[in-house]
């Protein structure tokens, strides 16, 4: 066991971090040094870390934990977010100062769970990591000074996330009862077809439905806009980033079982019905937190263009998608979390004349709507084109219609984003932008670098992604 | 074949790009004004080496090729032939004229407004240069954010309406060329224009690939009945930005028609081209029937666009090699006339502060030079002889009377009317009762520098077009040659439907399909 520890080195420095994070929340409050000082240091040197370890593989906890290409590629992902997150979070309006170690301490420990579940390949494994990265995410979200709404969606996304856990619990017992086993490897050999084995196709298609909720595809969506609205900007952040990670590792290890076509002609309706619904639910909403949000339910839609066609070309765009959609996500809301120099909802209003007060968060923020519309030269673009090109001719041509017909529905809400932060004046009643110039115009900056980056140049990610997705060839 | 090192195509689309970067840490407007004359001209230096141009190869010269994303085919693929070396040609000299048009006239956050320029410049010269589709959309698509903020930043007071339906109709449209061009991928096996245009397609394939182009050019170009965009946004756009709608922008539509919808799709291009030609008729009737209404000076130029452009896809859709010389010279034509018109509602603009007719009335006392070469791209417009526009407009008629009497006799009344509302509101503007014109100066040194050009185009062009023909036609005669060879051997469901299967044809495409699929077996 011990000689397999190199294996785990990122966890293990995860939980370091955790447990440092617990002795700062049991000492004295404020004392130095301070969180927000040395936790960004110590997440971006994770990342480090997590790039060093790109290339270990091995199985441990009796095959029940694997490391390979994929699961190193994804704790890349979350290792990096993770540093964003935090460096996002930094100086929150609304949280209390001394509660500041306690709310990196759930953060931490959320990340920690996303990381096992990029290396479960055992269906209580998964349900473990799963619970693990989500408990945490439920106290986060009521850690919002002085704000109503925020228990009130605390409360939202622990029922509904309740209801999904139990959904897929008991989806699992059906797998467990008719496929006699709980691991991948194992069930990846046996008939998915519902003919032969129908509770087996109904198990995995309630525990997918766990998943989902997680994604926010349609009908498991209806807490996303509420829980974004009411969690402190910050916290949507993380919640809006980093968990869609996880449930996308685990949906493309899950497609090795090739549960059939039934299970993807439910998945291509749902795909087709979230992006279709979100992007109409956000054409009317004001609150630009609440436009994300409903502006993930239909990017969980476009995500699933690449999962329908069961192929490693989809599952490759569908990484890749997820990618680009974290890259776009923060630099989003990087934008609103400095916007809201007092923690407060931005409204569309809110945005006015931003060209004016801070020309590069307006540059920044445009870069990132313009990514989630899909136009070119952002990774937005080219994530959809890696979709709709791996969905073609899969029998689900439908599918990529009605996806690229979304981008105009979508559009015009993004369009307004950018509008009001280019073309109209600054009033009254706008709020002042977040101090810290240089700090929040640098990191910005360089998450809009990436939103273009990325997009002029996929290849050296994708040929990253496209590896961790061969793997799953081989389970 | 172009063979040495030097990239010029790389050079001509990413300068621009670099130079608005540069423009950023700029701070004075005048400096910024300067930089960005010298950026433009330098391009047009920069367009020189394409003059080395072999105009007796039909193929693509100066072609660069570098693998892009290797994974899923896409090349970083640049080459020019007759049709796009004419229109790069267009882009880059537009373009100091565009910079010095709005040297007064553009007060406010002239960084950003000379950035968009810049920016735009460089995606306009991407479209008409990219082999690869998908580098041609990512060209095609990046145009619109400078463009949408052009009009939405520094446009008249209906700015925020005519913006936004700018952007969201040319969404839609190119939203389905994408997956047309994801479904070309899958059919020919990559993005590669020049390969694809050698692989001949199933019918069926061929009829929805053309009608998702199709809307995206259709809507471009714009043809009645997708055209509503463009008078609202040539009327708001400042007057750069109505200047690169015309020359530039709408010429990508029917640059697509050329590029793509022909050579990829020549057997559905024919099935089609009945209701393409009825379309376009109705553009240039329509149109000019509706310039002749208007009162706003621009809105007389935007609806005449309408109907020029309606000459132009007319032109592409005839298969006839005449018609097809004269729709890229219409094009071109097009471009010169109709930008240098824009710049003259602008200059006037700045004196009298109004584009209605009423308020512009009496020019040609106070301001004979003005008047003058006004009266010149205004004759030059409605196609008068000597003028460039004779030239593209008479080829196009003749195309039109070698196809079918009736649609070249058709087209009299368009031709006509656009002669009817150009005099109408010459001879208001040169001899009406003046309102205020008494107090204003006639043209300043700026203002020569950037209609001369064009005025000497108008002119040379119209006089001695040998010089553009030697350039395009090998390139439409191996468009041409192309398309009915691949048409006749390949498919063998083309002869020319009559026009009167166009009703059904509009109302019920897929019992059309359903009856070719008959015939085919």
């Amino acid at each position: 066991m011990a000689s397999e520890l190199y294996l785990v080195w990122i966890e293990l420095y995860q939980l370091l971090l955790v447990a440092l994070l617990f002795v700062q929340c049991l000492s004295p409050r404020l004392q130095k040094p301070r969180v927000e000082n040395w936790l960004p240091v110590m997440a971006g040197l994770g990342v480090v870390l997590a790039l060093l370890n790109f290339n270990v593989q091995g199985e441990i906890l009796s095959r029940a934990y694997r490391i390979d290409r994929l699961s190193q590629f994804f704790k890349i992902l979350v290792c990096m977010g993770f540093a964003v997150a935090v460096l996002n979070a930094r100086r929150q309006p609304s949280l209390i100062e001394e509660k500041k170690a306690d709310y990196f301490l759930l953060m931490a420990l959320s990340a920690w769970g996303l990381m096992f579940l990029a290396s479960s390949v055992e269906l209580i494994t998964i349900y473990l990591s799963l619970e693990l990265s989500s408990y945490s995410l439920y106290a986060l979200v009521a850690l919002r000074r002085q704000e109503r709404r925020a228990a009130e969606a605390a409360i939202k996304y622990i029922f509904f996330g309740a209801a999904a856990t139990a959904l897929a619990l008991y989806g699992f017992s059906y797998i467990l009862a008719t496929q006699h086993s709980s691991y991948l490897v194992d069930l990846a050999a046996k008939t998915w077809n519902w003919s032969a084995e129908p509770l087996a196709v109904v198990g995995i298609t309630l525990f997918m439905g766990g998943m989902f909720y997680k994604l926010a595809l349609f009908p498991f969506h209806f807490w996303a806009p509420d829980v974004y609205q009411g969690a402190s900007n910050e916290t949507a952040t993380y919640i809006a980033t980093l968990p869609k990670l996880g449930v996308l590792v685990i949906l493309m290890r899950l497609s090795a079982l090739h549960p059939g076509s039934q299970v993807a002609q439910v998945l291509a309706v749902l795909s087709a019905v979230s992006m279709t619904y979100g992007n109409l639910a956000a054409l009317v909403q004001t609150d630009l937190k609440r436009i994300l949000g409903f502006s993930a339910v239909a990017h969980a839609g476009y995500l699933m263009v690449g999962l329908v066609a069961g192929t490693l070309e989809g599952l490759d765009a569908a990484a890749f998608y997820t990618l680009a959609y974290i890259v776009m996500n923060f630099t989003c809301f990087w934008v609103v979390c400095r916007v809201a120099a007092d923690g407060r909802n931005l409204t569309l209003g809110d945005l006015n004349g931003l060209y004016k007060r801070s020309p590069i968060l307006a540059f920044v923020l445009a870069a990132g709507a313009f990514s989630l519309v899909g136009l070119p030269p952002t990774v937005g673009f080219m994530g959809k084109l890696f979709l709709f090109a791996s969905a073609w001719n899969h029998g689900y041509n439908w599918l990529v219609v009605v996806a690229a017909l979304n981008t105009a529905i979508g559009i015009y809400y993004y369009l307004n984003i950018v509008r009001h932060a280019y073309t109209e004046d600054q009033t009254e009643r706008t709020p002042a932008v977040q101090a810290e110039p240089v700090y929040s115009n640098l990191w910005g900056l360089v998450l809009a670098g990436l939103v273009v980056a990325l997009g002029v140049m996929p290849n050296p990610i994708f040929e990253v992604a496209v590896a961790a997705g061969s793997r799953l060839a081989l389970p | 074949m172009w063979q040495a090192g030097y990239p010029v195509l790389t050079t001509l689309v990413f300068f621009p790009l670099a130079a608005c970067l540069a423009v950023v840490f700029l701070r004075r407007e005048k400096t910024i004004r300067m930089f960005t004359l010298i950026v433009t001209l330098a391009e047009v230096a920069l367009s020189l080496p394409l003059l080395g141009f072999d105009a007796a190869d039909s193929g693509f010269q100066f072609v660069e090729r570098v693998p892009w994303v290797k994974t899923w085919g896409l090349a970083y693929y640049l080459g020019v032939d007759g049709i796009s070396l004419v229109m790069t040609g267009l882009t880059v000299a537009v373009l100091p004229l565009c910079v010095l048009c709005s040297w007064s006239s553009i007060r406010e956050r002239v960084k950003e407004f000379h950035f968009c320029l810049l920016f735009m410049t460089s995606a306009c010269l991407g479209v008409f240069t990219a082999l690869d589709f998908v580098l041609f959309y990512v060209f095609w698509e990046a145009m619109l954010i400078p463009m949408y903020l052009l009009i939405a930043i520094w446009g008249g007071p209906e700015r925020r309406y005519a913006s936004i339906k700018f952007f969201l109709y040319t969404l839609v449209g190119s939203t389905l060329l994408l997956v047309a061009l994801v479904a070309f991928r899958y059919a020919g096996g990559s993005f590669d224009i020049p390969e694809l245009m050698t692989k001949s397609y199933p019918f069926y394939f061929q009829y929805w690939t053309f009608l998702a182009m199709a809307l995206a050019f259709a809507i471009k170009v714009p043809m009645f009945p997708f055209h509503t965009w463009l008078p609202a946004a040539h009327v708001q756009a400042p007057t750069a930005g109505s200047v690169i709608l015309a020359s530039i922008l709408l010429k990508m539509g029917a640059y697509g028609f050329m590029r793509f919808s022909l050579p990829l799709t020549p057997a559905a291009s024919q099935y089609f081209a009945p209701m393409m030609i009825a379309v376009s008729l109705a553009s240039i009737i329509y149109g000019s029937a509706v310039a002749l209404a208007q009162n706003d000076i621009k809105k007389i130029i935007a609806y005449s666009s309408v109907g020029h452009m309606g000459f132009v896809t007319m032109g592409i859709f005839l298969f006839d090699f005449r018609g097809l010389q004269g729709a890229l010279l219409q094009m071109l034509n097009h471009g010169i006339t109709t930008g240098a018109l824009f710049m003259m509602v602008g200059a006037v603009y700045e004196r009298s502060h109004s584009r209605e007719v009423s308020h512009n009335l009496g020019l040609g006392k106070y301001l004979p030079a003005f008047m003058a070469l006004w009266g010149l791209f205004a004759f030059s417009s409605f196609g008068f002889p000597g003028t460039n526009n004779f030239v593209g407009e008479f080829l196009v008629l003749l195309g039109a009377f070698q196809n079918k009497t009736w649609i070249g006799l058709a087209m009299i009344p368009g031709a006509l009317l656009a002669a009817a509302y150009m005099l109408r509101l010459t001879q208001k503007m040169a001899w009406g009762a003046p309102s205020g014109a008494r107090h204003w100066k006639d043209l300043n040194a700026r203002e020569w520098v950037y209609l001369l050009p064009a005025a000497f185009f108008v002119i040379y062009i119209g006089l001695v077009p040998r010089f553009f023909f030697n350039v395009v036609d090998p390139s439409l005669e191996n468009l041409v040659k192309q398309v009915k060879h691949r048409t006749t051997t390949v498919t063998g469901v083309t002869g020319l439907r009559p026009v009167i299967e166009l009703g059904p044809l509009i109302i019920s495409p897929a019992a059309a399909i359903e009856r070719d699929r008959v015939r085919e077996r």
